[in-house]
């Protein structure tokens, strides 16, 4: 993933265009170039985030867009990092952050920091996340299913269980973000990262395939803080669809997600408030479906 | 020579399509991989795999049912109207073609998504002229029609497909034999929404009310602040709708007094026009991108009747080009319902050995596109 290409700096807003540190063109997604970077110090990985104008879009809806993104995703992180959605591997919730601790690399969050930004011109620096995507994640995890061949059974069902673990983790996570009153908006498995555990980290940089590590939810720019059982439903059909259509092999597991996220192991989404996601999960899942009606 | 007769009638076109598929069993574009698993980035231009024999058309006829200002077409009126002119246009359609009966593989008509009078109408036609001339049905979904023919037409050869119109409204990319939706409207089709616009505004139907819109849109500037309701790679419509003729409603109201602030400019018709057509569309090319990031795919194909609309194609483009890519889009013959793409996606499938016996040939209001088994790619 990681390109060792120059970036041409007069391409970046400023301040960047003129500062020293180096700049990695990690991630060009839909609406945002991803640059893996220093911030105020060279020891400080940090991630950052352009969203270029775009050109197609009318120039006053692309401001209003683009301010409206960068500041809500910004107000969700640091609602979300403060409120102590999750952190390290047991869900830790965080005593009363300090405020230039954020993301001075103490704090380990299931989601990045926010180290600064600029609406006008278009960016948002939080910490960088190490590790790799859940999807390719899962992909490793599926190629290694389908090569095991007849020997491996067993090793196909430590697979499975180990998927299914993931997915456990993916709903937990995701119950825990709405039970601090946040939608995600844009829940995919390319969203979330998984980040060896620290020990890990050190030796090996993720032995090939693992399915190990702390799950950490990335890209809040289409993010609103919202407590509405509708909304939270459609976050979750909207994490339901994008799981389908990227990894149809494992669609049957998506279930665990769903299961994991209304038993709201630590702090999530527990009981009735649970069920009642999932119960208007439906009603969405009809709707969606509606749409096929008329050609 | 594999040569298929196409009905379609899902909604208020009657189409009546014939097309031949050249002998070379690679009829259709070949797709290299299947983008949804593909971790490479860039997408190799692979050397140009010997262009597919072009499918021919034989005959592409189209009548449409078009309604008074300020009304919509009605289930019962659109099904009378398909019913009036079936055996005319079929029969004209045979005659452009110059095939004889025995030419003939195959009767594909569209089962289904769509209005049930409607369908049901060409449905019956179909099964007529496939206990007369003694010929297999093939049943066709509406959505992979447009897909498939734009595909065929295009060239394109595993893009990500918009396919927007007056039902529909989905993101789509191919997966494992699948056209998978990857984004959709969660209540109504960005074609309904643009037409109940229209209706509202007393804004003619002919030929399209999504054409009338875009020509008035042409002359609009001011850009007033509509919702952008984008869940993920999810769109919703009718919260726009309602605040759009909100403001038809102040517009009609203010007689000529509501100024924009900016330049004391009257806001006019045109001005509604544009900034739902700047909204919506902005609001369609960022889950396609999207989709396109998700996908790892840099060709985009937009389908469907909204799809004619020049602007939709102009931000499709710039946004393709921004991401190295390139869109394609085909024009109205293609884009707006039509019997050829019905023909050429049941052909497909009757090459693989697909038919639809008497008995079931149904129709149904709902069949989503990722139900169909797309066997003739791999």
């Amino acid at each position: 993933m990681t390109e060792t290409t120059p970036v041409l700096k007069d391409r970046l807003p400023i301040p960047f265009n003129t500062s020293p540190e180096p700049f990695t063109l990690v991630a060009q997604g839909a609406e945002s170039l991803l640059y893996k970077t220093t911030f105020l110090s060279p020891s400080q990985p940090a991630a950052l985030k352009v969203r270029p104008v775009k050109k197609w879009r009318h120039p006053t809806l692309d401001k209003r867009l683009t301010r409206a993104r960068i500041l809500a995703e910004a107000r969700v992180l640091v609602k979300l990092s403060g409120e102590g959605i999750a952190t390290g591997s047991g869900g830790r919730k965080v005593k009363d952050p300090k405020k230039g601790d954020v993301g001075a690399g103490g704090m380990r969050g299931m989601v990045p920091a926010v180290l600064g930004l600029d609406w006008e011109q278009g960016w948002l620096v939080t910490d960088w996340i190490e590790g790799g995507t859940v999807k390719e994640a899962i992909y490793r995890a599926s190629r290694s299913r389908a090569g095991t061949g007849v020997p491996g059974v067993g090793d196909d069902e430590a697979r499975v269980e180990e998927l299914t673990q993931l997915l456990r983790k993916m709903g937990e996570v995701v119950g825990k973000l709405h039970a601090c009153g946040v939608v995600h908006g844009d829940l995919t498995t390319s969203n979330m990262m998984l980040r060896p555990h620290a020990t890990q980290a050190r030796s090996t940089s993720t032995s090939e395939g693992s399915l190990d590590g702390d799950l950490v939810l990335i890209d809040f720019g289409l993010a609103t803080q919202s407590v509405s059982e509708e909304d939270r439903a459609v976050d979750l059909y909207v994490l339901e669809r994008a799981f389908g259509s990227t990894h149809p092999r494992e669609e049957d597991l998506f279930a665990c997600v769903l299961e994991a996220y209304a038993q709201g192991e630590g702090s999530g989404m527990k009981g009735k408030a649970g069920k009642t996601v999932l119960r208007k999960l439906e009603d969405v899942r009809m709707r969606g479906r509606k749409k096929s009606m008329v050609g | 020579m594999p040569i298929a007769i196409g009905l379609e009638g899902s909604a208020n076109k009657l189409g009546v399509g014939i097309i031949l598929h050249p002998p070379h069993d690679t009829s259709d574009p070949p797709s290299p991989h299947d983008s949804a698993h593909s971790d490479d980035e860039a997408f190799p231009s692979r050397s140009k795999p010997h262009t597919s024999p072009p499918v021919q058309i034989l005959a592409n006829l189209r009548h449409t049912f078009v309604s008074p200002p300020g009304t919509g077409f009605l289930p019962k009126d659109t099904a009378a109207h398909h019913r009036r002119w079936v055996v005319r246009l079929v029969r004209q359609a045979m005659r452009q073609a110059k095939v004889r009966l025995e030419d003939i593989d195959c009767i594909c008509y569209t089962k289904g998504p769509g209005m049930g009078a409607p369908l049901g109408s060409v449905a019956i036609a179909a099964r007529l002229l496939s206990q007369l001339w003694d010929k297999p049905l093939v049943g066709v979904n509406h959505c992979v029609g447009h897909i498939e023919m734009g595909r065929a037409i295009t060239g394109a050869e595993n893009p990500v497909v918009l396919y927007v119109s007056g039902g529909n409204t989905q993101v789509i990319a191919y997966s494992a034999q699948r056209y998978r939706i990857f984004g959709e409207a969660l209540d109504i089709a960005v074609g309904n929404c643009l037409d109940r616009f229209a209706r509202f505004l007393n804004i003619s139907n002919d030929p399209a009310p999504g054409y009338n819109i875009e020509q008035l849109a042409k002359t609009g500037s001011v850009l007033l602040e509509l919702p952008y309701p984008v869940k993920g790679m999810d769109v919703s419509f009718s919260g726009i709708l309602a605040r759009v003729e909100e403001m038809a409603e102040k517009l009609e109201a203010s007689n000529g007094s509501w100024l924009d602030p900016e330049t004391n400019c009257p806001i006019t018709k045109s001005d509604l026009c544009f900034t739902l057509q700047e909204t919506v569309f902005a609001m369609l090319v960022e889950i396609t991108e999207r989709a396109m990031a998700h996908v790892g795919a840099a060709q985009v194909l937009i389908v469907g009747g909204v799809g004619c609309n020049e602007r939709l194609q102009q931000m499709m483009g710039m946004m393709a080009q921004e991401r190295g890519g390139s869109v394609y889009a085909t024009d109205e013959r293609f884009c707006i319902d039509n019997g050829i793409m019905i023909a050429h996606a049941g052909l497909l499938a009757h090459k693989m050995g697909f038919e639809t016996r008497l008995e079931e040939s149904t129709f149904t209001q709902r069949f989503r596109t990722d139900e169909v088994l797309v066997n003739w790619r791999d």
